[in-house]
């Protein structure tokens, strides 16, 4: 699919789940930080796998495990180009974000982290850049460190100088806060974490979502995400790293498919990606992710940032005039990804959500598993609106009436 | 499924007692104190009773979360001082009934105000912020009843 002008209501016609109505009102779906809408191109490529090549990848010697495994090594060519990868075998395939990033706490980090070493992350962390590290200081006697948070939620990076020491032995931060909307300077930390000789893993959950991204610019060694946020199915994601990274690490798993030669006493690997793929991979699912960034890379990721940005504008400019709202994180749309989380007077974010959810507007409420930012903020939850390429000034409209009616039931 | 009406939901007795939670404190002297919360949400309570001769005589809890949670909790001590152990428990189970959608639980007159939730049950995702105080009140009934007897 190509678009000529960027226009996101012709758009909204690609997503058939937006085309309904939800408590008698057209769906307004502001829920996209925790997973977005799958457009018809990637439905499709998910059924004509099933339908037409349906088979096992890299085991059979016959057509349709000729044509799955084309596939297959298709979209992961076409995930390397997505983060700039240098080559395509430093794409791992994995669940998600979130088994990207335990696979490197556990493979890598069980023979490279010690007693007495550390471990840096941030406050902002989302739980899954934090619980593994947690694993992994547990079983090592490893310590962790915390990058701490400003007023409006942006890491404190004077005390970085004092947080990195040469027992640092990895760096695990966000590429953009799930929780507040912060676009995280990423490439300045992974800098001063490489003097001291620190790997650099970023989850890049809500970061390759909605901008180009260069891990080589971003100077960093990991990167996590997860292919559903970016219109492709549940289950898949990857993990990038560098060929260096990967070739030095132990597997994760073990399992078929990983071996090159299986002993009574000893077995040896697969090579880099294989090395890491144990067992019958998600193809439909690596095959609808590769499916989604043709869809994304044919709109225009450029176009939908400046899409993003500005309806990002409109949003804060007209929710910040609502009376008692309290919006978190930082108040320029020029720092902030395409969230915002918010509370309004004394209502509890569930009661916000419920009440907008009658109106049919989709947004989340509660901690967005990130508890020690929300402890930051001395609170235990917000509400939260996030746009995707596919949201229009007008579902912001409606967002806004529906605020008002909170106002109305709890003033 | 369509949401039905707000109005059943957010009664104006619930939203007083969410703005004025009755015995919200801390209990000086408890016999038994509980620790719960909904980890998807957020929403957390700590429930503490005096008792005497298997009698309440004082529930007090302190916590956070959302109109429907506080204002249950709000509701049930107020209903709980005085209470034997035995009626504590049928109250229990009557409340979470009602939550379960069982019309008669809902006419039962021992809930009192408690009656003004019956409307969440019909919110599904909402049904777990209303027993929060109740799930609380059981695991506490069980923790006394187990210390008595050991
Ligand atoms: C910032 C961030 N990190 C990690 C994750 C985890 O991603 P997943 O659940 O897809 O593994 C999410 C999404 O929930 C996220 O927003």
């Amino acid at each position: 699919m190509t678009i000529a002008t960027f226009d996101p209501v012709t758009i909204r016609r690609e997503f058939p789940t937006l085309e309904q109505s939800v408590n008698g009102r057209p769906l307004v779906y502001l829920d996209n930080a925790a997973t977005s809408q799958k457009p018809r191109v990637v439905l499709d490529a998910l059924r004509a796998y099933y339908e037409n090549d349906n088979s096992n990848v890299h085991r059979g010697i016959h057509e349709l495990s000729r044509r799955a495994t084309v596939a297959y090594e298709e979209s992961r060519a076409k995930v390397a180009g997505w983060v700039g990868a240098a080559e395509p075998s430093e794409i791992i395939w994995t669940r998600g974000t979130t088994e990207a990033i335990n696979l490197v706490s556990t493979a890598w980090g069980l023979d490279n982290v010690g007693e007495g070493d550390e471990i840096l992350i941030s406050v902002l962390e989302h739980h899954s850049n934090i619980i593994p590290w947690q694993l992994l200081a547990r079983r090592t006697g490893a310590v962790i460190k915390y990058i701490e948070l400003d007023e409006q939620g942006r890491w404190i990076l004077d005390e970085l100088p004092r947080l990195l020491t040469d027992r640092t032995k990895v760096v695990a931060i966000s590429h953009v806060s799930n929780a507040l909307g912060t676009v995280n300077p990423v490439k300045r930390v992974a800098a001063a974490a490489h003097e001291v000789g620190a790997l650099v893993l970023v989850d890049g959950a809500q970061g390759a979502v909605h901008m180009k991204v260069d891990v080589q610019e971003l100077g960093v060694d990991c990167y996590a995400f997860s292919g559903h946020k970016m219109c492709g199915p549940t289950g898949i994601g990857a993990l990038w790293a560098r060929r260096d990274l990967l070739d030095s690490m132990e597997p994760y798993q073990g399992g078929g498919e990983m071996i090159h030669f299986v002993g009574r006493d000893e077995s040896s690997w697969a090579t880099v990606p294989h090395k890491f793929e144990a067992g019958t991979p998600n193809i439909a699912g690596a095959i609808g992710m590769g499916a989604a960034i043709d869809f994304l890379s044919g709109v225009g990721m450029d176009a939908i940032a400046k899409h993003e940005h500005e309806l990002l504008g409109y949003a804060l400019e007209r929710m910040s005039a609502v009376d008692g709202i309290r919006i978190y994180g930082p108040q320029s749309p020029d720092e902030h990804s395409a969230l915002i989380s918010f509370t309004l007077g004394d209502a509890h974010p569930h009661d916000i959500s419920t009440i907008l959810d009658s109106e049919g507007i989709a947004v989340r409420a509660g901690h967005h598993c990130a508890q020690l930012a929300m402890q930051h903020f001395g609170i235990s939850a917000t509400a939260r609106a996030s746009i995707y390429l596919y949201n229009t000034e007008s579902d912001i409209d409606r967002l806004i009436e529906g605020l008002e009616q909170v106002r109305g039931i709890f003033s | 499924m369509e949401t039905p009406p707000l109005n059943s939901l957010y009664q104006q007795l619930i939203l007083e007692h969410y703005r004025n939670p009755r015995n919200k404190a801390e209990l000086e002297e408890k016999s038994v104190e509980i620790h719960m919360a909904n980890p998807v949400c957020g929403d957390e309570v700590r429930l503490q009773l005096r008792i005497t001769d298997d009698q309440i005589e004082e529930a007090k809890f302190v916590g956070q979360g959302c109109s429907i949670s506080q204002a249950a909790i709000s509701m049930m001590t107020t209903l709980l001082h005085g209470c034997s152990l035995a009626d504590a428990k049928i109250l229990a189970e009557c409340f979470t009934k009602m939550m379960q959608g069982d019309p008669d639980a809902a006419k039962d007159k021992r809930l009192k105000d408690l009656r003004v939730l019956q409307g969440v049950s019909k919110f599904p995702v909402r049904i777990k912020c209303a027993l929060i105080g109740f799930d609380a009140l059981q695991e506490a009934l069980k923790t006394y009843a187990k210390e008595e007897t050991s």
